[in-house]
């Protein structure tokens, strides 16, 4: 299974947080929040399929996309062709621009770049930049392909791989990401791993109060 | 966020249970008794010959909202399996687990410890509450049990925690009616009798018990656990064992607490109960839905879980519990927690 190609989806959600990949991938755990509905409603819209044309750029929706090189798979909200026929990716978040928690915008980053590895790859091409459509604000932001970020896909895809095959889930991350995590509950991130202080199941001391 | 709703409990025999527009329908003799908005029914237990329409069934499973079916006493007898119950993973892990002594007893001891525990917190309060009775006899109890928590870490096999266990409920028991203050002639015990029940206190028990078993299952289910393997309770075909794991440290602190509530403030009297021939005593349907009315008020109370140190209405302490165990066995935790009442 480990051959099989990593889930672009995946990545996100690893980079974000190894944890709720794993709680979403490996322990099959999904709940929604605000965030997670608000996300569905917009894709729903988005991935409506089909293709236009407007000014010379194509737009090609829920384009299904692989990378045999670097063994990933997924599907891309949104592809532009441009009129010289070079692709340009453009996903679609239903925050507004960009993400207040640096690892979120980190994460929707490497899942842009992701996809541009696929595109690369499939069209042949090299692409030096994509777009975060972030439909809280209509605002596309421009995010380029530095080999830093190229380098973070890689990274990830591999954490995801390793996570994959040896199916233990890394400990909580227990920071301020939790707190907009729609998987809180099912974390438990501040939950203390050992027993915490006062919390002893086998106490015989006598309390009357 | 789970969210705790209300459980649709159904009784009366004949009903008829559709799907309405996004509402439950309850219908008995083809006349509309209530219109339920799905949104606020977190699953449905119904009693008896109560039926309902496979649409509502179909669309119940579609949102994981478990039903359950008990016979008109209140038996056990089917639930509904939803879509996404059930990692493979986690299934594995606790089969593993039941197979391996030290892990089984390692889950047991602070299962039993969860109970004893909330026992001798529930006699120390009544202690507290009673003047005109003996508060020295259930202090002395407390004691007791205090002592066989002390001898759990000792014990070196799943049959020594349960000589324990029943050493404590021994104990618990015996003391039990001394926390009762009103109609005291009347409401008495001697020990626990199951099928059936021979005095009205252990006829309340048993009802109480399988409402909160049937919670507890649904929790265990719910997180993908397999219910029917425990580790306290022995495997025995048919038996909910892991259900009744999670549920021995809720006895004291929801089931029997809530019993003495409703006979000391009168509202279950001897007028609830009939005595049949032969020894046995049932319940009236009237004091069932008194029950049942009282037993969903306590699940939006808010306690504080002493482990994730958080808010949590007493109705999600089974989630957050199976919740807890499952952690355990797929080794995001060394020891099972259990829940302690304060």
């Amino acid at each position: 299974m480990t051959d099989d190609p990593i889930p672009l989806s995946g990545l996100t959600h690893y980079t974000y947080c190894p944890r709720r990949f794993a709680l979403v991938h490996i322990e099959g755990e999904w709940a929604e929040n605000v965030y997670t509905k608000r996300g569905q409603q917009q894709h729903q819209r988005v991935h409506g399929g089909g293709t236009e044309e407007r000014d010379g750029v194509i737009t090609l929706r829920s384009l299904p996309l692989v990378s045999r090189e670097h063994g990933l798979a997924g599907v891309a909200d949104v592809v532009e062709i441009l009129a010289d026929g070079t692709p340009r990716p453009v996903e679609y978040k239903s925050s507004k621009a960009p993400k207040t928690h640096k690892l979120g915008k980190f994460a929707e980053e490497v899942q842009l770049c992701a996809q541009s590895l696929c595109l690369e790859e499939m069209f042949t091409t090299s692409i030096p930049a994509g777009f975060i459509y972030h439909a809280g604000s209509h605002r596309r932001r421009e995010v380029s392909f530095t080999p830093d970020l190229r380098a973070a896909v890689l990274v990830a895809r591999d954490g995801v791989r390793d996570l994959l095959r040896d199916r233990v889930l890394p400990p909580p991350a227990a920071d301020d990401r939790c707190r907009l995590c729609s998987l809180f509950d099912e974390c438990e991130p501040f939950a203390p791993r050992a027993f915490p202080p006062g919390y002893d199941p086998f106490s015989t001391t006598l309390e009357d109060r | 966020m789970r969210q705790l709703l209300n459980t649709l409990y159904v009784q009366t025999q004949g009903s008829y249970l559709h799907l309405d527009t996004d509402n439950i329908r309850v219908d008995v003799e083809r006349q509309r008794k209530a219109m339920i908005p799905l949104h606020h029914v977190e699953g449905i237990v119904v009693f008896g010959n109560v039926l309902l329409s496979p649409y509502l069934i179909h669309r119940l499973a579609r949102d994981h909202k478990p039903v359950t079916w008990l016979t008109e006493f209140g038996r056990f007898m089917a639930r509904t399996e939803t879509p996404v119950s059930g990692n493979v993973l986690l299934r594995t892990a606790q089969h593993a687990a039941a197979c391996d002594p030290d892990r089984t007893l390692a889950v047991a001891r602070f299962v039993a410890a969860g109970k004893l525990q909330n026992q001798k917190t529930t006699l120390m309060r009544a202690a507290r509450e009673v003047q005109d009775s003996d508060p020295d006899l259930l202090r002395q109890a407390a004691r007791d049990i205090n002592a066989q928590i002390g001898v759990l870490p000792l014990t070196g096999t799943v049959d020594e925690v349960r000589g324990v266990e029943g050493a404590a409920a021994r104990t618990y028991w015996e003391v039990f009616p001394l926390m009762i203050r009103a109609n005291r002639d009347f409401f008495w015990l001697t020990e626990r009798t199951r099928r059936p029940a021979r005095d009205p206190i252990n006829s309340l028990l048993n009802f109480v018990y399988t409402i909160l078993a049937n919670d507890c299952a649904s929790a265990a289910q719910s997180v993908g656990l397999d219910p029917q393997v425990g580790f306290l309770h022995a495997l025995r075909p048919g038996r909910a064992s892991l259900a009744l794991d999670l549920m021995e440290e809720l006895r004291p602190a929801t089931a029997d607490r809530a019993i003495l509530t409703l006979i000391n403030r009168q509202q279950l009297t001897p007028r609830d109960f009939q005595q049949h021939e032969g020894g046995a005593v049932t319940i009236t349907e009237d004091a069932r839905r008194t029950i049942l009315a009282h037993l969903t008020e306590r699940r939006k109370e808010e306690v504080t879980h002493p482990l994730t140190a958080r808010k949590t209405p007493l109705g999600l302490i089974p989630h957050v519990q199976a919740r807890l165990m499952a952690q355990h066995l797929r080794g995001d935790r060394s020891h099972y927690p259990p829940y302690l009442h304060r």
